[in-house]
């Protein structure tokens, strides 16, 4: 199997979102990859424009959380998708470039809109191959 | 769910005495069946929002009761200020103040028939539903600030509605108490075009047909009839109360041990009530709240225009607006005293009996009407707040079917397009920007709702007043 994927799990209402890297800083990008399949086929969504994003926690999970929702915002504000990502960690630090487009309804047939990451079933660690994961649930 | 977890204190109520740290017993209100198919998370969740502090009685789930954040989604909880009670981001959610109003037509289902397909095309084409839509009004920084402390009121006084509308809505169109310098500018940005838009998920305009009545008195006082048209719209406070329940939710998760609370779940994040994070947080939901309120007008007034247009002379009148996402401070009789306490309400309904003085006048005697919203293609209900109801949740009751299956199982088991065949064939038309989204949000990825509603009016939560068909469903 590939060293570095995204994967959705279910949660009752909403779904989980899981990234999965040989670093941490790659199992966030993956992270906010599921994140963005969550809404439409991360495959539709041309990375064109650039977002850049910074956020500081007091810890890995936490920072997890604010790095999905610093996205969510610009999401939200900027009406954009974003398809590609480039995540660098320096501590309990992120710093981060999104690329993406604007949402086009038509061509991206948006399945819904993403209200907030939670801190449901938020876990930053290593799995049992030695490779990273970040995964929470995120609120639809 | 295993049912020897639970004391069974009648067929529609289930009681977990106090264990370990829950300061206070933990009670699901369901039939059977439904306790059996609910997830062993919701057991989870209520136990642990029974041990939070200043919990007054019991924590309560309702008949839909699925897994939430932290609390779970159908929860019902009370904290009393005076004895260190807290607020919780958790426990009214991301989508502060989501709720439903109901308005009548004046039409009959047949008057509808040749005009339903049009009426839906052009709703359709009117409300801006689904991601990235935005609405006409764009709002400045003081309209902003004007409406988070208005509410419902600020749209009427805008031209975006009529005086009998606040009549019928909570807290009369406006919460009091809203602080919008507590809301981010984030949380304002988000929401600077989004007034007036439906938004996603489970969030709809439907048009419903009254099919059954079960209490003709209730119904001839909320002028429901056999055959008659209703308009249900169910959205809430769209960017505004996710950004806000995102930032107050990190903000308690990091301060909770600072004031000696441990969190059984990072989610159940809260500060007491008496604290300047539990203050800042209770004057941005409320200004949430408003925010709720005033798009729930606007689509009305967008509603009311499309009727207008294809029948002129039309008349919507708003039957009742209720939030299911909401903390709200009541009065409540606790073992023969008034107490003042802080209701916390986590997709589920307010559901007040007769005599309340929060009640309309006009609807005073009868009880407050509460709106369950069904799911694309199934029923939705109207019932009736009862006293019983004041007694076991705090004037509560559900707030939908709840879902009964995630969305990846609902997307693996249907096609939005066979899907949208289907409810045509059974009058029912759907319109929506997403297939996928469809197909999320299947009848079939619920819960029946007429068990769920059975199971309120069982348990004495509320009455059941009349069933709702859908004809057409705009879809977020």
């Amino acid at each position: 199997m590939d060293n570095v994927y995204w994967e959705h799990f279910s949660h009752q209402a909403d779904i989980g979102v899981r990234g999965i890297g040989p670093t941490l800083a790659a199992a966030f990008e993956q992270t906010a990859l599921a994140m963005t399949a969550v809404v439409t086929d991360p495959a539709l969504v041309a990375p064109t424009e650039s977002v850049e994003i910074a956020c500081e926690a007091p810890d890995d999970e936490l920072l997890l959380v604010d790095w999905l929702n610093g996205l969510i915002l610009e999401m939200a504000t900027r009406r954009m998708l974003f398809s590609r990502f480039a995540v660098t960690l320096d501590g309990h630090r992120l710093r981060a470039t999104a690329w993406g487009e604007r949402v086009d309804v038509a061509r991206h047939q948006p399945a819904v809109e993403i209200k907030g990451a939670t801190y449901t079933e938020l876990k930053v660690g290593k799995t049992e191959t030695g490779l990273w994961f970040a995964q929470c649930v995120v609120d639809v | 769910m295993d049912l020897s977890q639970f004391e069974c204190v009648s067929d529609y109520e289930w009681r977990i005495a106090p264990f370990g740290r829950m300061r206070v017993p933990a009670v699901i209100y369901a039939d059977k069946a439904l306790l059996l198919e609910m997830d062993q998370k919701v057991y989870e969740q209520i136990t642990n929002v029974a041990m939070l502090p200043g919990i007054v009685k019991a924590a309560y789930a309702m008949p839909d009761a699925h897994w939430g954040y932290g609390f779970p989604i159908g929860g019902v909880a009370a904290f009393d200020p005076d004895e260190g009670g807290v607020i919780s981001a958790g426990g009214v959610g991301f989508d502060i103040s989501c709720g439903v109003r109901t308005l009548h037509t004046g039409l009959k289902a047949a008057d509808l028939a040749p005009i339903k397909q049009k009426l839906a095309d052009r709703l359709f084409a009117r409300i801006p539903a689904g991601v990235g839509s935005t609405g006409k009004l764009r709002l400045n920084a003081a309209e902003m600030d004007a409406m988070l402390r208005g509410g419902a009121q600020w749209a009427v006084k805008r031209g975006y509605g009529i005086e009998a509308d606040l009549d019928r809505t909570e807290e009369h169109g406006r919460m009091p108490g809203a602080e919008p310098d507590k809301v981010s500018e984030h949380a304002k940005h988000r929401q600077r075009d989004e007034v007036g838009t439906l938004g996603s998920g489970n969030h709809y305009l439907e048009l419903q047909e009254v099919i059954e009545i079960y209490d003709a008195e209730a119904a001839e006082r909320f002028r429901l009839r056999p055959g008659e048209v209703v308009v249900s719209i169910h959205c809430g406070s769209r960017g505004l109360g996710h950004q806000i329940g995102t930032e107050f939710l990190r903000q308690m998760v990091i301060a909770a041990p600072g004031y000696g609370i441990q969190l059984p779940d990072r989610e159940l994040a809260c500060a007491p009530l008496d604290s300047p994070l539990g203050q800042d947080y209770l004057g941005a939901m409320r200004a949430a709240v408003n925010c709720a309120l005033a798009n729930r007008q606007v689509i009305t007034h967008l509603t009311r225009e499309v009727f207008a247009e294809i029948l002129p002379g039309s008349h919507l009148t708003l039957i009742y607006d209720v939030s299911h996402n909401t903390c709200k401070q009541e009065q409540h009789i606790i073992d023969g005293k008034p107490r003042s306490l802080f209701v916390h309400r986590k997709g589920a309904t307010r559901a007040f009996g007769p005599g309340h003085p929060a009640l309309p006048q006009d609807l005073r005697d009868i009880g407050q009407p509460v709106l369950i919203g069904g799911s694309m293609g199934t029923a939705s209900y109207v019932l009736v707040g009862t006293e019983q109801g004041m007694e076991r949740s705090f004037g509560s009751a559900c707030h939908g079917a709840g879902r009964a299956m995630s969305r990846h199982q609902a997307t693996r088991q249907w096609h939005g397009s066979d899907l949208v065949r289907e409810l045509a064939s059974q009058g029912i038309l759907i319109r929506s920007p997403s297939l996928r989204g469809v197909a999320e949000e299947a009848p079939g990825a619920y819960k029946d709702v007429n068990a769920v509603v059975e199971a309120a009016d069982r348990a004495g939560l509320a009455r059941k007043v009349v069933k709702l068909k859908p004809l057409a469903c705009i879809k977020g």
